[in-house]
């Protein structure tokens, strides 16, 4: 489970350092169960959906990817996207979702 | 989809939907979206789509991306409920949207055969 109780997993991968220009990749994944709000248990009663519903990241405090995540996004979001690498310093990563899910992460990049 | 596109027609082309044709399990299922896009300022994908047609909720992922993404590729994983069909729509900074569709088979059905709790 994932109650607002438990600490957020997140790991994410990015490169330390980059060329002026250069595309880089960045690979985020959050530790979250992702219910669907489909299943049932035994007893048959649905289990209420429980999502990562929004993923952000932001570079030098501008947002350069965003994403709206649905129950049909696995188990444990992974999520890959790319930005241009063009100037040192934070890239903050933000995971929101159903009953008060928050995640964030931040990481630093030295352009050269 | 309409909720997204709208009455915009869709046309296929200059969009990549990768996945495995033949899943062992829908439960967790790679899938990367490449669209073929300059990426300025003046020319780039804005958002990305994906749907699975089968699904109880066929709405899986809306990315919103811009020039500084550098290129347009997203990838993540996804669950699939049946065997059918899988489709990405980008949508472009001028308003036009494009897609690709990959058919796959499903062995192990994601939702309804993952167990009991």
């Amino acid at each position: 489970m994932n109650g607002p109780g438990r600490k957020a997993r997140v790991v994410v991968h990015l490169p330390q350092q980059a060329r002026r220009g250069e595309i880089i990749e960045i690979r985020t994944l959050a530790g979250h169960d992702m219910e669907t709000g489909f299943r049932r248990t035994q007893f048959g009663e649905l289990i209420p959906r429980d999502i990562i519903t929004r993923f952000a990241c932001s570079y030098n405090g501008v947002e350069v990817f965003r994403a709206e995540l649905h129950p049909a996004i696995a188990a444990n979001p992974l999520i890959t996207f790319s930005t241009v690498a063009s100037e040192s310093g934070t890239l903050e990563f933000r995971w929101s979702g159903d009953n008060g899910y928050a995640a964030t992460h931040s990481a630093q990049i030295s352009v050269v | 989809m309409r909720k997204v596109v709208g009455n915009a027609p869709v046309r296929s082309g200059k969009v990549k939907l990768e996945l495995p044709p033949l899943i062992d399990n829908g439960n967790t299922v790679p899938l990367s979206v490449a669209v073929d896009s300059p990426m300025t300022t003046a020319d780039h994908v804005s958002a990305i789509h994906v749907f699975v047609e089968k699904n109880p909720q066929p709405y899986v992922i809306s990315a919103h991306l811009g020039p500084r993404a550098g290129r347009a590729r997203i990838a993540t994983r996804v669950r699939i409920a049946d065997t059918g069909t899988v489709i990405a729509i980008a949508q472009t900074s001028d308003g036009s949207f494009w897609s690709d569709s990959v058919s796959v088979v499903v062995t192990l059905s994601a939702c309804l055969e993952d167990g009991l709790i």
